[in-house]
Protein backbone atom coordinates (compact mmCIF):
# COMPACT_ATOMS: atom_id res chain seq x y z
CA UNK A 1 0.00 0.00 0.00
CA UNK A 2 1.42 3.15 -0.84
CA UNK A 3 1.92 6.46 1.65
CA UNK A 4 -0.12 9.01 1.28
CA UNK A 5 2.85 11.16 -0.08
CA UNK A 6 3.61 8.57 -2.64
CA UNK A 7 2.98 10.20 -6.52
CA UNK A 8 -0.31 8.42 -8.09
CA UNK A 9 -2.14 8.79 -11.54
CA UNK A 10 -3.59 12.50 -11.83
CA UNK A 11 -6.97 12.92 -10.58
CA UNK A 12 -9.53 15.53 -10.50
CA UNK A 13 -11.73 17.10 -8.16
CA UNK A 14 -15.08 18.68 -9.50
CA UNK A 15 -17.27 20.52 -7.50
CA UNK A 16 -20.82 21.46 -9.89
CA UNK A 17 -23.07 24.40 -8.43
CA UNK A 18 -26.53 23.24 -9.95
CA UNK A 19 -30.02 24.17 -9.41
CA UNK A 20 -31.79 21.52 -6.87
CA UNK A 21 -34.20 20.37 -8.75
CA UNK A 22 -31.31 19.03 -11.04
CA UNK A 23 -29.67 16.46 -8.68
CA UNK A 24 -30.94 13.53 -9.59
CA UNK A 25 -30.83 14.23 -13.14
CA UNK A 26 -27.06 14.95 -12.41
CA UNK A 27 -26.42 11.87 -9.95
CA UNK A 28 -27.57 9.04 -12.74
CA UNK A 29 -25.57 11.05 -15.26
CA UNK A 30 -22.56 10.37 -13.44
CA UNK A 31 -23.11 7.00 -11.84
CA UNK A 32 -23.86 5.53 -15.58
CA UNK A 33 -20.59 6.86 -16.72
CA UNK A 34 -18.97 5.21 -13.71
CA UNK A 35 -18.52 8.00 -10.92
CA UNK A 36 -18.92 5.98 -7.85
CA UNK A 37 -19.39 8.65 -5.13
CA UNK A 38 -20.38 11.89 -5.06
CA UNK A 39 -20.87 14.62 -1.97
CA UNK A 40 -24.09 17.12 -1.96
CA UNK A 41 -24.40 19.89 0.01
CA UNK A 42 -27.20 22.19 -0.02
CA UNK A 43 -25.93 25.81 -0.49
CA UNK A 44 -27.12 28.98 -0.96
CA UNK A 45 -25.59 31.73 -3.82
CA UNK A 46 -26.10 34.02 -6.50
CA UNK A 47 -24.81 35.24 -9.57
CA UNK A 48 -26.73 36.93 -12.64
CA UNK A 49 -30.34 35.24 -11.57
CA UNK A 50 -32.19 37.72 -9.29
CA UNK A 51 -33.68 36.48 -6.26
CA UNK A 52 -37.21 37.52 -4.89
CA UNK A 53 -39.08 39.73 -2.24
CA UNK A 54 -40.88 38.49 0.51
CA UNK A 55 -43.05 40.55 2.55
CA UNK A 56 -44.10 40.22 6.74
CA UNK A 57 -46.47 42.67 7.62
CA UNK A 58 -44.80 45.83 7.51
CA UNK A 59 -41.88 44.62 7.17
CA UNK A 60 -39.93 43.39 3.66
CA UNK A 61 -36.79 41.72 2.96
CA UNK A 62 -35.50 41.34 -0.34
CA UNK A 63 -33.86 37.61 -0.49
CA UNK A 64 -30.37 37.44 -3.33
CA UNK A 65 -29.43 34.55 -1.97
CA UNK A 66 -31.03 31.36 -4.18
CA UNK A 67 -30.85 27.88 -2.96
CA UNK A 68 -28.34 25.70 -4.99
CA UNK A 69 -27.08 22.26 -4.46
CA UNK A 70 -23.43 21.40 -4.99
CA UNK A 71 -21.96 18.26 -6.11
CA UNK A 72 -18.50 17.52 -5.43
CA UNK A 73 -16.46 13.70 -7.09
CA UNK A 74 -13.17 12.84 -7.06
CA UNK A 75 -12.31 11.23 -10.28
CA UNK A 76 -9.68 10.08 -12.26
CA UNK A 77 -7.98 12.28 -14.78
CA UNK A 78 -8.84 10.47 -18.14
CA UNK A 79 -12.35 11.12 -17.13
CA UNK A 80 -12.58 14.33 -16.52
CA UNK A 81 -14.11 15.85 -20.19
CA UNK A 82 -16.91 12.92 -19.96
CA UNK A 83 -17.92 14.25 -16.33
CA UNK A 84 -17.83 17.51 -17.51
CA UNK A 85 -19.92 16.98 -20.26
CA UNK A 86 -22.60 14.79 -18.38
CA UNK A 87 -23.33 17.46 -15.48
CA UNK A 88 -23.40 20.22 -17.94
CA UNK A 89 -25.99 17.93 -20.32
CA UNK A 90 -28.45 17.22 -16.91
CA UNK A 91 -28.22 20.23 -15.32
CA UNK A 92 -28.09 22.73 -18.40
CA UNK A 93 -31.97 24.24 -18.67
CA UNK A 94 -31.03 27.59 -20.77
CA UNK A 95 -32.46 29.91 -18.10
CA UNK A 96 -30.15 31.76 -15.83
CA UNK A 97 -28.98 30.21 -12.92
CA UNK A 98 -27.94 26.84 -14.19
CA UNK A 99 -24.78 26.99 -12.46
CA UNK A 100 -21.19 26.32 -12.68
CA UNK A 101 -18.78 23.62 -12.62
CA UNK A 102 -14.99 24.52 -11.40
CA UNK A 103 -12.23 21.51 -12.02
CA UNK A 104 -9.01 21.28 -9.22
CA UNK A 105 -6.06 18.89 -9.27
CA UNK A 106 -6.73 16.52 -6.86
CA UNK A 107 -3.09 15.98 -5.21
CA UNK A 108 -4.10 12.95 -3.08
CA UNK A 109 -7.09 11.10 -1.74
CA UNK A 110 -7.52 8.18 0.86
CA UNK A 111 -9.77 5.57 1.43
CA UNK A 112 -10.80 5.73 5.22
CA UNK A 113 -11.28 1.93 6.10
CA UNK A 114 -8.45 0.51 4.27
CA UNK A 115 -5.74 3.37 3.79
CA UNK A 116 -5.96 2.75 0.04
CA UNK A 117 -4.63 5.63 -1.89
CA UNK A 118 -4.57 7.54 -4.98
CA UNK A 119 -6.77 5.81 -8.02
CA UNK A 120 -7.48 2.89 -5.96
CA UNK A 121 -9.65 5.19 -3.37
CA UNK A 122 -11.78 6.93 -6.20
CA UNK B 1 -86.03 42.26 53.01
CA UNK B 2 -82.71 41.52 52.10
CA UNK B 3 -81.99 41.35 48.72
CA UNK B 4 -79.62 38.72 47.79
CA UNK B 5 -76.15 40.12 46.94
CA UNK B 6 -74.78 36.96 45.26
CA UNK B 7 -71.01 36.83 45.70
CA UNK B 8 -71.25 35.27 49.01
CA UNK B 9 -71.90 31.81 50.10
CA UNK B 10 -75.49 31.51 51.74
CA UNK B 11 -75.42 27.90 52.46
CA UNK B 12 -77.06 27.26 55.97
CA UNK B 13 -78.60 30.61 56.44
CA UNK B 14 -82.49 30.89 56.76
CA UNK B 15 -82.45 32.46 53.11
CA UNK B 16 -81.11 29.60 51.71
CA UNK B 17 -84.47 28.64 49.89
CA UNK B 18 -84.07 32.30 48.11
CA UNK B 19 -80.89 31.34 46.91
CA UNK B 20 -80.76 30.19 43.03
CA UNK B 21 -79.01 27.24 42.16
CA UNK B 22 -77.13 26.69 38.87
CA UNK B 23 -78.72 25.41 36.43
CA UNK B 24 -76.37 22.07 34.74
CA UNK B 25 -76.09 23.38 31.14
CA UNK B 26 -75.08 26.63 32.01
CA UNK B 27 -72.33 25.11 34.44
CA UNK B 28 -71.25 22.57 32.08
CA UNK B 29 -70.64 25.24 29.07
CA UNK B 30 -69.29 27.53 31.56
CA UNK B 31 -66.05 24.91 32.07
CA UNK B 32 -66.11 24.30 28.36
CA UNK B 33 -65.83 28.37 27.27
CA UNK B 34 -62.89 28.07 30.64
CA UNK B 35 -61.04 25.24 28.54
CA UNK B 36 -61.15 26.93 25.29
CA UNK B 37 -59.93 29.83 26.60
CA UNK B 38 -57.24 28.17 28.18
CA UNK B 39 -56.03 26.49 25.22
CA UNK B 40 -55.75 30.15 23.48
CA UNK B 41 -52.91 30.71 25.58
CA UNK B 42 -51.43 27.19 25.87
CA UNK B 43 -50.78 26.76 22.79
CA UNK B 44 -52.68 28.81 20.75
CA UNK B 45 -50.97 32.48 21.50
CA UNK B 46 -47.33 30.27 22.50
CA UNK B 47 -47.27 29.17 18.63
CA UNK B 48 -48.84 32.19 16.85
CA UNK B 49 -46.04 34.31 18.52
CA UNK B 50 -43.61 31.32 18.85
CA UNK B 51 -43.43 31.08 14.40
CA UNK B 52 -43.32 35.21 14.12
CA UNK B 53 -39.72 34.73 15.70
CA UNK B 54 -36.68 33.65 14.39
CA UNK B 55 -35.25 29.92 15.16
CA UNK B 56 -33.09 30.73 17.91
CA UNK B 57 -35.98 32.68 20.14
CA UNK B 58 -38.44 29.97 19.55
CA UNK B 59 -38.28 29.13 22.83
CA UNK B 60 -37.73 31.73 24.36
CA UNK B 61 -41.64 33.14 22.99
CA UNK B 62 -42.91 29.50 24.14
CA UNK B 63 -41.25 29.43 27.72
CA UNK B 64 -42.14 33.55 28.64
CA UNK B 65 -46.32 32.74 27.31
CA UNK B 66 -46.20 29.18 29.49
CA UNK B 67 -44.85 30.94 32.29
CA UNK B 68 -46.79 34.14 32.52
CA UNK B 69 -49.94 31.92 32.46
CA UNK B 70 -48.67 29.66 34.83
CA UNK B 71 -47.79 32.85 36.96
CA UNK B 72 -50.65 34.66 36.32
CA UNK B 73 -52.68 31.74 37.28
CA UNK B 74 -51.16 31.42 41.15
CA UNK B 75 -51.86 35.48 41.75
CA UNK B 76 -55.01 35.08 40.57
CA UNK B 77 -56.08 32.57 43.12
CA UNK B 78 -54.15 34.36 45.82
CA UNK B 79 -55.28 37.80 45.53
CA UNK B 80 -55.99 38.64 42.15
CA UNK B 81 -59.47 37.27 42.15
CA UNK B 82 -60.44 38.88 45.02
CA UNK B 83 -58.96 42.50 44.30
CA UNK B 84 -60.69 42.17 40.85
CA UNK B 85 -64.18 40.54 41.66
CA UNK B 86 -65.15 42.05 45.23
CA UNK B 87 -66.49 44.52 46.75
CA UNK B 88 -63.84 47.83 47.50
CA UNK B 89 -64.20 51.23 45.92
CA UNK B 90 -64.71 52.22 42.01
CA UNK B 91 -60.96 50.68 41.40
CA UNK B 92 -60.07 48.09 43.56
CA UNK B 93 -61.55 45.61 45.00
CA UNK B 94 -61.10 43.89 48.57
CA UNK B 95 -59.13 41.71 50.18
CA UNK B 96 -62.37 39.30 51.40
CA UNK B 97 -61.59 36.37 48.77
CA UNK B 98 -57.94 36.24 49.47
CA UNK B 99 -56.92 32.46 48.49
CA UNK B 100 -60.49 32.23 47.71
CA UNK B 101 -61.74 32.22 51.12
CA UNK B 102 -65.26 31.35 51.68
CA UNK B 103 -65.77 30.20 48.28
CA UNK B 104 -67.10 26.82 48.76
CA UNK B 105 -68.67 24.28 45.89
CA UNK B 106 -72.27 25.63 46.79
CA UNK B 107 -71.20 29.39 45.92
CA UNK B 108 -72.80 31.26 43.10
CA UNK B 109 -72.01 33.61 40.79
CA UNK B 110 -74.23 36.25 39.10
CA UNK B 111 -74.71 36.67 35.24
CA UNK B 112 -76.79 38.90 33.59
CA UNK B 113 -80.17 37.43 33.69
CA UNK B 114 -82.35 37.66 36.93
CA UNK B 115 -82.55 34.77 38.94
CA UNK B 116 -79.57 32.59 36.88
CA UNK B 117 -76.39 31.49 38.79
CA UNK B 118 -73.18 29.71 37.78
CA UNK B 119 -70.82 28.35 40.49
CA UNK B 120 -68.48 30.65 42.03
CA UNK B 121 -65.83 28.39 41.46
CA UNK B 122 -66.44 28.18 38.05
CA UNK B 123 -66.70 32.22 37.24
CA UNK B 124 -63.46 32.32 39.45
CA UNK B 125 -61.52 30.17 36.49
CA UNK B 126 -63.17 31.31 33.67
CA UNK B 127 -61.84 35.38 34.60
CA UNK B 128 -58.70 33.31 35.66
CA UNK B 129 -57.73 32.87 32.25
CA UNK B 130 -58.82 36.36 31.03
CA UNK B 131 -56.33 37.39 33.64
CA UNK B 132 -53.96 34.93 32.34
CA UNK B 133 -53.77 35.35 28.39
CA UNK B 134 -54.01 39.72 28.80
CA UNK B 135 -50.57 40.10 30.08
CA UNK B 136 -49.29 37.26 27.88
CA UNK B 137 -50.14 39.62 25.28
CA UNK B 138 -47.74 41.77 25.70
CA UNK B 139 -45.02 39.39 25.56
CA UNK B 140 -44.82 40.22 21.72
CA UNK B 141 -43.81 43.78 22.15
CA UNK B 142 -40.64 43.18 23.58
CA UNK B 143 -39.54 39.50 22.01
CA UNK B 144 -36.30 38.18 21.21
CA UNK B 145 -34.49 40.73 23.49
CA UNK B 146 -35.69 41.56 27.40
CA UNK B 147 -34.28 39.42 30.19
CA UNK B 148 -36.87 36.61 31.43
CA UNK B 149 -36.64 37.54 35.06
CA UNK B 150 -37.42 41.15 34.19
CA UNK B 151 -40.71 40.03 32.34
CA UNK B 152 -41.82 37.96 35.53
CA UNK B 153 -40.99 40.91 37.38
CA UNK B 154 -42.98 43.21 35.05
CA UNK B 155 -45.71 40.96 34.51
CA UNK B 156 -46.41 40.46 38.12
CA UNK B 157 -46.49 44.27 38.65
CA UNK B 158 -48.51 45.08 35.80
CA UNK B 159 -51.07 42.19 36.53
CA UNK B 160 -51.58 43.42 39.97
CA UNK B 161 -51.98 47.42 39.36
CA UNK B 162 -52.97 47.44 35.94
CA UNK B 163 -55.57 44.31 34.96
CA UNK B 164 -56.83 44.07 38.11
CA UNK B 165 -58.15 47.73 38.33
CA UNK B 166 -59.20 47.35 34.69
CA UNK B 167 -61.23 44.30 34.99
CA UNK B 168 -62.64 45.74 38.30
CA UNK B 169 -63.32 48.77 36.58
CA UNK B 170 -65.24 47.42 34.06
CA UNK B 171 -66.61 44.67 35.02
CA UNK B 172 -67.67 44.74 38.72
CA UNK B 173 -71.16 45.29 39.53
CA UNK B 174 -73.69 43.85 42.09
CA UNK B 175 -75.34 41.66 39.70
CA UNK B 176 -78.91 41.72 38.11
CA UNK B 177 -81.24 40.55 41.14
CA UNK B 178 -79.76 43.56 43.02
CA UNK B 179 -81.64 46.36 40.66
CA UNK B 180 -85.15 45.78 42.14
CA UNK B 181 -86.08 49.42 42.11
CA UNK B 182 -85.03 52.84 40.98
CA UNK B 183 -83.77 53.36 45.09
CA UNK B 184 -82.02 49.69 44.60
CA UNK B 185 -80.54 50.50 41.58
CA UNK B 186 -78.84 53.35 42.83
CA UNK B 187 -77.23 51.75 45.58
CA UNK B 188 -76.36 48.89 43.07
CA UNK B 189 -74.34 50.89 40.82
CA UNK B 190 -72.48 52.93 43.69
CA UNK B 191 -70.36 49.82 44.40
CA UNK B 192 -69.98 48.98 40.63
CA UNK B 193 -66.40 49.53 39.24
CA UNK B 194 -65.59 52.97 37.68
CA UNK B 195 -66.11 52.26 34.28
CA UNK B 196 -68.91 50.47 34.75
CA UNK B 197 -70.59 53.07 35.97
CA UNK B 198 -69.62 55.28 33.46
CA UNK B 199 -71.95 53.56 31.47
CA UNK B 200 -68.90 51.94 29.25
CA UNK B 201 -70.13 48.11 27.40
CA UNK B 202 -67.48 45.99 26.70
CA UNK B 203 -68.79 42.26 26.51
CA UNK B 204 -65.47 40.36 26.83
CA UNK B 205 -62.70 42.99 27.43
CA UNK B 206 -61.95 45.26 24.70
CA UNK B 207 -60.77 47.45 27.17
CA UNK B 208 -59.65 45.35 29.43
CA UNK B 209 -57.52 42.85 27.84
CA UNK B 210 -56.62 44.43 24.12
CA UNK B 211 -56.32 48.22 24.27
CA UNK B 212 -54.57 47.63 28.29
CA UNK B 213 -52.21 44.93 26.69
CA UNK B 214 -51.36 46.81 23.79
CA UNK B 215 -50.80 50.14 25.66
CA UNK B 216 -48.06 48.20 28.23
CA UNK B 217 -46.51 46.53 24.76
CA UNK B 218 -46.61 49.59 23.13
CA UNK B 219 -44.36 51.59 26.29
CA UNK B 220 -42.35 48.38 26.90
CA UNK B 221 -41.06 48.23 22.42
CA UNK B 222 -39.90 52.06 23.56
CA UNK B 223 -38.51 51.56 26.78
CA UNK B 224 -36.58 48.06 26.17
CA UNK B 225 -35.68 49.46 22.72
CA UNK B 226 -35.37 48.19 19.35
CA UNK B 227 -33.76 44.52 18.20
CA UNK B 228 -29.97 45.30 17.22
CA UNK B 229 -29.84 45.13 13.70
CA UNK B 230 -33.48 46.43 13.14
CA UNK B 231 -34.14 47.58 9.80
CA UNK B 232 -30.66 46.36 8.50
CA UNK B 233 -30.81 42.68 9.15
CA UNK B 234 -33.33 40.13 8.58
CA UNK B 235 -35.55 39.20 11.46
CA UNK B 236 -38.61 37.16 9.04
CA UNK B 237 -41.02 34.58 10.91
CA UNK B 238 -39.30 31.42 11.41
CA UNK B 239 -42.50 29.31 10.53
CA UNK B 240 -45.51 31.06 9.41
CA UNK B 241 -47.38 27.42 10.19
CA UNK B 242 -46.76 27.47 13.06
CA UNK B 243 -48.36 30.69 13.46
CA UNK B 244 -51.61 29.74 11.54
CA UNK B 245 -51.59 26.79 13.94
CA UNK B 246 -51.69 29.56 16.77
CA UNK B 247 -54.08 31.80 14.99
CA UNK B 248 -56.72 28.99 14.48
CA UNK B 249 -56.43 27.77 18.28
CA UNK B 250 -56.92 31.24 18.54
CA UNK B 251 -59.83 31.58 16.68
CA UNK B 252 -61.63 28.65 17.96
CA UNK B 253 -60.81 29.16 21.58
CA UNK B 254 -62.08 32.84 21.19
CA UNK B 255 -65.65 31.38 21.25
CA UNK B 256 -65.37 30.65 24.56
CA UNK B 257 -63.61 34.32 25.27
CA UNK B 258 -66.55 35.86 23.25
CA UNK B 259 -69.57 33.77 23.81
CA UNK B 260 -68.43 32.59 27.39
CA UNK B 261 -68.52 35.79 28.62
CA UNK B 262 -72.22 35.48 28.43
CA UNK B 263 -72.11 33.39 31.67
CA UNK B 264 -74.60 31.52 30.42
CA UNK B 265 -76.19 29.35 27.43
CA UNK B 266 -78.62 30.94 25.95
CA UNK B 267 -79.57 32.94 22.61
CA UNK B 268 -77.31 35.88 23.78
CA UNK B 269 -74.51 33.21 23.60
CA UNK B 270 -75.49 32.27 20.19
CA UNK B 271 -75.51 35.70 18.83
CA UNK B 272 -72.22 36.46 20.74
CA UNK B 273 -71.14 33.14 19.34
CA UNK B 274 -71.99 34.35 15.57
CA UNK B 275 -70.93 37.82 15.63
CA UNK B 276 -67.36 36.49 16.05
CA UNK B 277 -67.37 33.51 13.13
CA UNK B 278 -69.27 36.84 11.12
CA UNK B 279 -66.27 39.75 11.90
CA UNK B 280 -63.42 37.04 12.16
CA UNK B 281 -63.85 35.46 8.70
CA UNK B 282 -64.31 39.30 6.88
CA UNK B 283 -61.52 40.82 9.06
CA UNK B 284 -59.08 37.89 7.30
CA UNK B 285 -60.91 38.45 4.21
CA UNK B 286 -60.77 42.37 4.15
CA UNK B 287 -56.93 42.63 5.17
CA UNK B 288 -55.99 39.67 2.66
CA UNK B 289 -58.09 41.77 0.03
CA UNK B 290 -56.53 45.20 0.88
CA UNK B 291 -52.94 43.45 1.10
CA UNK B 292 -53.24 42.13 -2.36
CA UNK B 293 -54.42 45.38 -4.09
CA UNK B 294 -51.56 47.23 -2.13
CA UNK B 295 -48.34 45.10 -1.79
CA UNK B 296 -49.30 42.59 -5.02
CA UNK B 297 -50.08 39.17 -3.35
CA UNK B 298 -52.44 38.30 -0.36
CA UNK B 299 -50.33 36.14 1.97
CA UNK B 300 -51.21 33.36 4.87
CA UNK B 301 -49.21 36.04 7.85
CA UNK B 302 -51.82 38.55 6.45
CA UNK B 303 -55.16 36.26 6.74
CA UNK B 304 -53.60 35.38 10.21
CA UNK B 305 -53.21 38.89 10.95
CA UNK B 306 -56.63 39.87 9.65
CA UNK B 307 -58.19 37.15 11.29
CA UNK B 308 -56.80 38.52 14.81
CA UNK B 309 -57.65 42.11 14.31
CA UNK B 310 -61.63 40.98 13.43
CA UNK B 311 -60.83 38.97 16.70
CA UNK B 312 -59.79 42.09 18.91
CA UNK B 313 -62.31 44.25 17.61
CA UNK B 314 -65.56 41.95 17.98
CA UNK B 315 -64.14 40.97 21.97
CA UNK B 316 -65.58 44.23 22.93
CA UNK B 317 -69.00 43.97 20.80
CA UNK B 318 -69.63 40.60 20.37
CA UNK B 319 -72.92 40.45 23.20
CA UNK B 320 -73.93 43.80 21.94
CA UNK B 321 -73.89 44.03 18.31
CA UNK B 322 -76.41 42.33 15.57
CA UNK B 323 -74.64 40.13 12.52
CA UNK B 324 -74.76 43.24 10.23
CA UNK B 325 -73.01 45.48 12.85
CA UNK B 326 -70.67 42.31 13.41
CA UNK B 327 -69.44 41.80 9.56
CA UNK B 328 -69.30 46.20 9.42
CA UNK B 329 -66.58 45.87 12.46
CA UNK B 330 -64.66 42.73 11.02
CA UNK B 331 -64.30 44.44 7.20
CA UNK B 332 -62.86 47.69 9.21
CA UNK B 333 -60.87 45.87 11.57
CA UNK B 334 -58.91 43.85 8.82
CA UNK B 335 -58.26 46.98 6.52
CA UNK B 336 -57.81 49.42 9.75
CA UNK B 337 -55.16 47.30 11.82
CA UNK B 338 -53.52 46.51 8.43
CA UNK B 339 -52.50 50.46 8.50
CA UNK B 340 -51.89 49.39 12.12
CA UNK B 341 -48.30 47.61 11.16
CA UNK B 342 -47.76 49.02 8.54
CA UNK B 343 -48.42 53.02 7.97
CA UNK B 344 -49.01 53.82 11.88
CA UNK B 345 -46.09 51.84 13.46
CA UNK B 346 -43.44 53.52 11.08
CA UNK B 347 -45.13 56.36 12.24
CA UNK B 348 -44.46 55.54 15.86
CA UNK B 349 -40.97 54.57 15.56
CA UNK B 350 -41.01 51.45 18.15
CA UNK B 351 -39.99 48.05 17.49
CA UNK B 352 -43.36 46.48 18.38
CA UNK B 353 -41.94 42.78 17.49
CA UNK B 354 -45.07 41.25 16.58
CA UNK B 355 -47.15 44.10 16.22
CA UNK B 356 -48.72 43.63 19.71
CA UNK B 357 -50.11 47.49 19.83
CA UNK B 358 -50.54 47.33 15.81
CA UNK B 359 -53.40 44.20 15.88
CA UNK B 360 -54.67 44.42 19.90
CA UNK B 361 -54.45 48.20 20.56
CA UNK B 362 -55.84 49.41 17.16
CA UNK B 363 -58.29 46.90 17.05
CA UNK B 364 -59.33 47.27 20.59
CA UNK B 365 -59.91 51.15 20.21
CA UNK B 366 -61.76 50.56 16.82
CA UNK B 367 -63.97 48.04 18.71
CA UNK B 368 -64.58 49.89 21.78
CA UNK B 369 -66.07 52.53 19.83
CA UNK B 370 -67.74 50.71 16.99
CA UNK B 371 -69.75 48.64 19.84
CA UNK B 372 -71.16 52.06 20.92
CA UNK B 373 -72.55 53.09 17.58
CA UNK B 374 -73.65 49.44 16.55
CA UNK B 375 -75.62 48.14 20.10
CA UNK B 376 -78.11 50.58 19.16
CA UNK B 377 -81.43 48.29 18.06
CA UNK B 378 -81.89 50.68 15.52
CA UNK B 379 -79.03 49.09 13.43
CA UNK B 380 -79.49 45.58 14.44
CA UNK B 381 -77.87 45.78 18.39
CA UNK B 382 -79.19 44.40 21.50
CA UNK B 383 -79.36 47.99 22.64
CA UNK B 384 -78.48 48.05 26.71
CA UNK B 385 -81.01 46.58 29.40
CA UNK B 386 -82.82 48.45 32.17
CA UNK B 387 -82.70 46.15 35.30
CA UNK B 388 -85.43 48.13 37.21
CA UNK B 389 -87.83 48.61 34.23
CA UNK B 390 -87.10 45.26 32.74
CA UNK B 391 -86.63 46.01 29.45
CA UNK B 392 -84.09 47.16 26.75
CA UNK B 393 -83.81 51.14 27.28
CA UNK B 394 -84.15 53.79 24.67
CA UNK B 395 -80.13 54.13 22.84
CA UNK B 396 -78.63 56.91 22.80
CA UNK B 397 -75.85 56.66 20.40
CA UNK B 398 -73.76 59.90 22.01
CA UNK B 399 -74.31 59.17 25.28
CA UNK B 400 -73.00 55.70 24.54
CA UNK B 401 -69.94 56.86 23.17
CA UNK B 402 -69.19 59.55 26.08
CA UNK B 403 -69.18 56.03 27.49
CA UNK B 404 -66.73 54.27 25.32
CA UNK B 405 -64.65 56.76 24.96
CA UNK B 406 -64.57 57.20 28.93
CA UNK B 407 -63.84 53.54 28.95
CA UNK B 408 -60.49 54.08 25.57
CA UNK B 409 -59.07 57.31 27.92
CA UNK B 410 -59.41 55.12 30.94
CA UNK B 411 -57.58 52.40 29.60
CA UNK B 412 -54.94 54.52 27.44
CA UNK B 413 -53.75 56.45 30.58
CA UNK B 414 -54.35 53.76 33.37
CA UNK B 415 -52.19 51.43 31.41
CA UNK B 416 -50.02 54.01 30.22
CA UNK B 417 -49.25 54.92 33.60
CA UNK B 418 -48.56 51.55 35.25
CA UNK B 419 -46.51 50.01 32.43
CA UNK B 420 -44.00 53.45 32.51
CA UNK B 421 -43.47 52.83 36.26
CA UNK B 422 -43.13 49.22 36.21
CA UNK B 423 -40.50 48.96 33.38
CA UNK B 424 -38.79 51.58 35.12
CA UNK B 425 -38.81 50.55 38.10
CA UNK B 426 -37.83 46.88 36.94
CA UNK B 427 -35.11 48.47 34.86
CA UNK B 428 -33.57 49.84 37.99
CA UNK B 429 -33.40 46.85 39.93
CA UNK B 430 -33.10 44.04 37.61
CA UNK B 431 -32.62 45.84 34.14
CA UNK B 432 -34.06 45.09 30.98
CA UNK B 433 -32.68 44.06 28.42
CA UNK B 434 -30.27 41.15 27.64
CA UNK B 435 -26.33 41.88 26.76
CA UNK B 436 -25.84 42.33 22.92
CA UNK B 437 -24.04 39.29 22.74
CA UNK B 438 -27.01 37.07 24.25
CA UNK B 439 -29.19 38.56 22.45
CA UNK B 440 -27.02 37.96 18.82
CA UNK B 441 -26.57 34.24 19.75
CA UNK B 442 -30.35 33.82 20.72
CA UNK B 443 -32.46 33.92 24.17
CA UNK B 444 -32.63 30.60 24.12
CA UNK B 445 -29.73 28.96 24.82
CA UNK B 446 -28.37 31.80 26.38
CA UNK B 447 -31.36 32.47 28.98
CA UNK B 448 -33.03 28.82 28.90
CA UNK B 449 -30.14 26.64 27.93
CA UNK B 450 -31.98 24.95 25.15
CA UNK B 451 -32.28 25.03 21.94
CA UNK B 452 -35.58 24.55 19.69
CA UNK B 453 -34.10 23.01 16.26
CA UNK B 454 -31.64 20.44 15.79
CA UNK B 455 -30.40 20.12 12.35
Amino acid sequence: MQGIRSREQPMKFVTAIIKPYKLNEVREALTSIGVQGVTVTEVKGFGRQKGHTEIYRGAEYVIEFLPKIKIEAAIPSDLLEQVVAAIKKAAQTGQIGDGKIFVFDLEQVMRIRTGETGSDAI
Amino acid sequence: MLFVVLFVNFAGTAFAADVPVPDKGDTAWMIVATLLVALMTIPGLALFYGGLVRTKNMLSVLMQVFTVFSLCMVLWVVYGYSLAFTEGNAFFGGFSKILLSGVTVDSVAATFSKGVVIPEFVYIFFQATFAAITPALILGAFAERMKFSAVLAFITLWFTFAYLPMAHMVWFWAGPDAYTDADAATKAGAIAGFLFQKGAIDFAGGTVVHINAAIAGLIGAFMVGKRVGYGRESMAPHSLTMTMIGASLLWVGWFGFNAGSNLEATGLAALAFGNTMTATAAAALSWMFTEWVLKGKPSMLGAASGAVAGLVAITPACGWVGIGGALVIGLAAGVVCLWGVNGLKRLLGADDALDVFGVHGVGGILGALLTGIFANPDLGGVGVYDYVANQVADYSTSAQMISQLWGVGTTVIWSGLVSIIAYKLVDMVIGLRVSEDEEREGLDTTSHGESAYKY
